[in-house]
Formats: structure tokens, C-alpha cells, sequence
């Protein structure tokens, strides 16, 4: 396998991965999970602040 | 509860904040002193360990670790407590970091005068010091990570991520690239050579921005400006995919401090391009710190607070787009070894940097000494206007001197020979290096009313009462 074929090939891997990522990102299984993760900066204190 | 109630360690947060006020005085009065010697050269009258080339490392290494570095370890102790809901793991071991990194700096301060210097941009402390560098490096990873293993709460914060690959990342990168054979106490040669040696410290040096000063930044970023604006983060799955996106291109674009030069064309290529595609995940940070205001945008006109960090994100969202086009192999060909450099480095280091560190400062210090807010927020305002003219005095000077000498040195006459000498091209730029040292001055003399206004804030302070660590959610 010559170095061409074996760049083209990690490209293609890296391609999935970063796909991956973004499918797995927005699934709508995460989003509840996420909202809640956003908020935690306002939430040190055990309570919502303003 | 079975248990006590736990406090939070805000105890190094705080020394570490006021040493990045204190750093980041000394980092930008070098800058100045060194800004005015390239105006008047013989300004310092000689004295060898106060010439340009020994004072220009030191400018450097203090606005860069010291000033961005304390700023960084306050601010990531300080988000890694809140959003674990845990203590500090091992307080004593935090301890060190601060007194550590404190001696680091010192060290520095001293041996870069004396003309001690390994002579690798960024990387110019000597092998003793790169040690004890290392050491304290480990020990901020074990705190840091060590907390996180401690964490009340199930999810790692996305500023976390942004922290995690800074340190493990800043780590790998300062071992490597400082690999040296000793020659004495204060002497060593790196174990590289030729175009290895130039590519390992661009490899190094690129990652230094793209992790110390843009991951850890972007950190504070994705903590301090929910809070201070009082919104969660716009959108949490752009931030996963952000963060992804950065840490695995950054690395690859170092190679275009190397454009023509004597490293392999195929990697010059792979640098231009990898540093274009960084434009995506940058500009979705920005994107995505800017929206976290959508809502609040009246606090944009009411606090000077989020004004320094909204106008942080828009120079982090200039630079990162001038970066590309300045790794573009035909803009480069004009750009490198000009000021325009330069200028485009303090868009970032005093627009993004400084501008987000400030910001978070003014942000945390109330929030430290359990205060409404800082002693005076006129002076905040004002800091906010001398800071920003100063920066765009700055830039504006260095991109008009930068481009004017890249069309200079380049000038052709129909015989081939050069238009211009190198003299005529830094005449034409002289007047250039007066109008940055005005922008310099007036960002150091914005500092300084940070430095009065965080004084006088100290002194409202009572005695802060300890912060207890909310309980956990189902304990």
C-alpha cells in the first residue's frame, strides 16, 4: 500500500469520526442531558441565580 | 447528610488572581520599555542585560505564563471546584503549583537579562527550570484531574474538556520540545537539529497558542460568560463538537511558521490547509459565545464586564480568521518576517487573551471576596475604552508597518534588482513604532487602573466566609 492510499484512508477515517461526533451530538437522546450540562455554570450554588 | 459540609479552596484562586493583575503589569511594562526601544534604540543606554533582544523574551514569557498562566490556573481551579461540586484535590499539592510557577516566573525574570537563554522562541528558559517547569506541570495535572475524579456531578463541564487537553496537552508538548543535553548548570543544546529542530519548536510553538493561549481561554470562556450573563451556554452540542473539532487540527498547523524554508514542502501544504480549516471550529466558538448573550444583550450596553468578553470574542473571531489567510502560502510570501506578524500576534494576545483574562478577572474577584461586584464599575468601563483603543492602535500600526514592508522588501526594478534597501523599508516603518508604543502605553495604563480598582475592591472585602459545596443531588 503506497502512502497516497494510506492518507486517503485516515482522511476517510478521521471524516467518520468527525460525522460521528456531530451525529452523536445532536441525537435527541443527548438533548436533556445537554440542556442541563449548559446550565451548570449558573448552578455552583445548589440553586438557579438569575 | 452524614457528612460535614465541605467548603470549596478559594484560597489559591485568589492568590493566583491577584498575581495575574500583579504579572500583567510587569508583562506589558517590558512590552512597553522594549516598544520604545525600537523607537529610540538607544533609550537604555547600552546596558547589555536591558538591550532589546534579552528584555523581548522576557516580555513574552511574563505576558504569556506568567500574566495568561496565573490567570489560567485561578480561573480553572476556581470552574473545576464549581462545576464538580467538589474541594480541591489535594490543597496543599495547589499550594505548590501557585509558589512553584511564582519561582518559575522569578527564575525567568532573572536568567533571560543575563543572556541565559536555550534560544527557542517561547521556549527560552534553560533546562533547570524546564524541570522544575515540569514538575509543577504534573502537579496542576493531579490537582486538576484529581478533582474531577472527586466530581458530585455526573458530567464533565465542557470548560473542563477545554482545561483537560490544555494541561495533558502543554505537558507533552514542553517535555519534547525541551529535550536537551546538559552543558553545565545553566547551558544545554536541544537534541534536535536543522529542519527537525525548526519543526519541532513551530510544532510546539503553534500548540502553545492553540492550547495555552486558545483551549485554556476558551475555557474560561464557556464558564465565566454564562455566568456573568446570567444564561446557560447557547448550544451545548456546538461546544462537544468545538472542542473535538479544535484539539484534533490544531496540532497539525504548526508547519506554517515554516513556509518557505527548508522543511519538506508536503508538510508546508499540510500546515496552510490544516490552519484553513481551523477557521470552522474558531469561528463556532466564537458563534457560540456571542449567542450565549441572545436574551441579554442589554447587558452588553450596561455591563462593562460582558463588554470586555464579547469584544475578547470578536477579536478571537479576527485573528483566528487573519490567521488562515495569513498561512496561505501566497499572503505569506508578503506577510512573514513583517510587523504584520506582530500585529496579528497582539490581536489575539491583547484582544483575545488579555481582553477574556481581564473580563474573567473582574468577573471572579467579586464573586471570590463575596461582593455585588467590583469596588468601581466607572473604572471598569474605563479600562474597557483605554484597553480597546490602545489594541487597535496597536494593530492598526503593525498592519500598515507589515504590509508596507512586505511590498517593500519584494519591489523589483525592470533589471531585476531590488526597488528598495533594507534601510529605506525601516525608515518608512519608523513612524509606525511610535504609534504602538502609544497603543502599548495606553493598555498598560489600563492595567494599571485594574490594578487600583481590584486594590480598592480588596478592601470592601470582609472577611469571606468559605463557600459550602451544594450537597448531592441523590446522595
Amino acid at each position: 500500500m503506497d502512502l497516497g492510499t494510506l492518507s486517503g484512508i485516515a482522511t476517510a477515517l478521521l471524516m467518520a469520526a468527525f460525522i460521528g461526533v456531530v451525529i452523536w451530538a445532536w441525537s435527541s437522546k443527548r438533548k436533556t442531558d445537554f440542556d442541563e450540562a449548559a446550565r451548570l455554570p449558573l448552578k455552583d450554588r445548589g440553586e438557579d441565580q438569575p | 447528610m452524614a457528612t460535614a459540609t465541605q467548603f470549596y479552596d478559594d484560597k489559591v484562586v485568589k492568590q493566583f488572581t491577584v498575581m495575574t493583575v500583579v504579572w500583567g503589569i510587569v508583562g506589558m511594562l517590558v512590552g512597553v520599555i522594549i516598544a520604545a526601544q525600537l523607537y529610540w534604540p538607544e533609550l537604555l543606554g547600552g546596558i547589555p542585560w536591558l538591550s532589546y533582544g534579552r528584555l523581548r523574551p522576557l516580555h513574552t514569557n511574563a505576558v504569556i505564563f506568567a500574566f495568561g498562566g496565573c490567570g489560567i490556573f485561578a480561573t480553572s481551579y476556581y470552574i473545576v471546584q464549581r462545576t464538580c461540586h467538589a474541594r480541591l484535590f489535594l490543597p496543599g499539592l495547589a499550594q505548590f503549583t501557585f509558589w512553584g510557577w511564582q519561582l518559575i516566573i522569578v527564575a525567568a525574570a532573572v536568567t533571560l537579562p543575563l543572556g541565559l537563554t536555550s534560544g527557542k522562541e517561547y521556549a527560552e528558559l534553560e533546562w533547570p527550570i524546564d524541570i522544575a517547569i515540569a514538575l509543577v506541570w504534573v502537579a496542576y495535572g493531579i490537582v486538576f484531574f484529581g478533582t474531577i475524579v472527586k466530581r458530585q456531578v455526573k458530567h464533565i463541564y465542557v470548560a473542563n474538556w477545554f482545561f483537560a487537553a490544555f494541561i495533558i496537552t502543554i505537558a507533552i508538548l514542553h517535555i519534547v520540545n525541551s529535550l536537551a543535553i546538559p552543558a553545565g548548570a545553566l547551558k544545554s543544546y536541544s537534541l534536535y537539529s536543522g529542519a527537525v529542530d525548526a519543526m519541532v519548536q513551530w510544532w510546539y510553538g503553534h500548540n502553545a497558542v492553540g492550547f495555552f493561549l486558545t483551549a485554556a481561554f476558551l475555557g474560561m470562556m464557556y464558564y465565566f460568560i454564562p455566568k456573568q450573563a446570567g444564561r446557560p451556554v447557547y448550544s451545548y452540542r456546538l461546544s462537544v463538537v468545538h472542542f473535538w473539532a479544535l484539539i484534533s487540527i490544531y496540532m497539525w498547523a504548526g508547519p506554517h511558521h515554516l513556509l518557505y524554508t527548508a522543511l519538506p514542502d508536503w508538510a508546508q501544504s499540510l500546515g496552510m490547509v490544516f490552519s484553513l480549516i481551523l477557521i470552522a471550529p474558531s469561528w463556532g466558538g466564537m458563534i457560540n459565545g456571542i449567542m450565549t448573550l441572545s436574551g441579554a444583550w442589554e447587558k452588553l450596553r450596561t455591563d462593562p464586564v460582558i463588554k470586555f468578553m464579547v469584544v475578547s470574542l470578536s477579536f478571537y473571531g479576527m485573528s483566528t480568521f487573519e490567521g488562515p489567510m495569513m498561512s496561505i502560502k501566497t499572503v505569506n510570501s508578503l506577510s512573514h518576517y513583517t510587523d504584520w506578524t506582530i500585529g496579528h500576534v497582539h490581536s489575539g494576545a491583547l484582544g483575545w487573551v488579555a481582553m477574556i483574562t481581564v473580563g474573567c478577572v473582574y468577573s471572579l474577584l467579586p464573586r471570590l471576596l463575596q461582593l455585588p461586584g467590583m469596588y468601581s464599575a466607572k473604572l471598569v468601563e474605563q479600562h474597557f475604552w483605554v484597553h480597546t483603543i490602545g489594541v487597535v492602535l496597536y494593530i492598526a500600526s503593525m498592519w500598515i508597518a507589515g504590509v508596507m514592508q512586505g511590498l517593500m522588501w519584494r519591489a523589483t526594478n525592470a533589471d531585476g534588482t531590488l526597488t528598495y534597501t533594507f534601510v529605506e523599508a525601516l525608515k518608512a516603518t519608523y513612524p509606525y513604532y511610535l504609534g504602538r508604543l502609544a497603543g502599548g502605553t495606553l493598555v498598560l495604563l489600563g492595567m494599571f487602573i485594574m490594578a487600583w480598582n481590584v486594590w480598592k475592591t480588596f478592601g470592601l472585602a470582609r472577611r469571606a466566609e468559605p463557600v459550602a459545596i451544594p450537597a448531592p443531588a441523590h446522595a
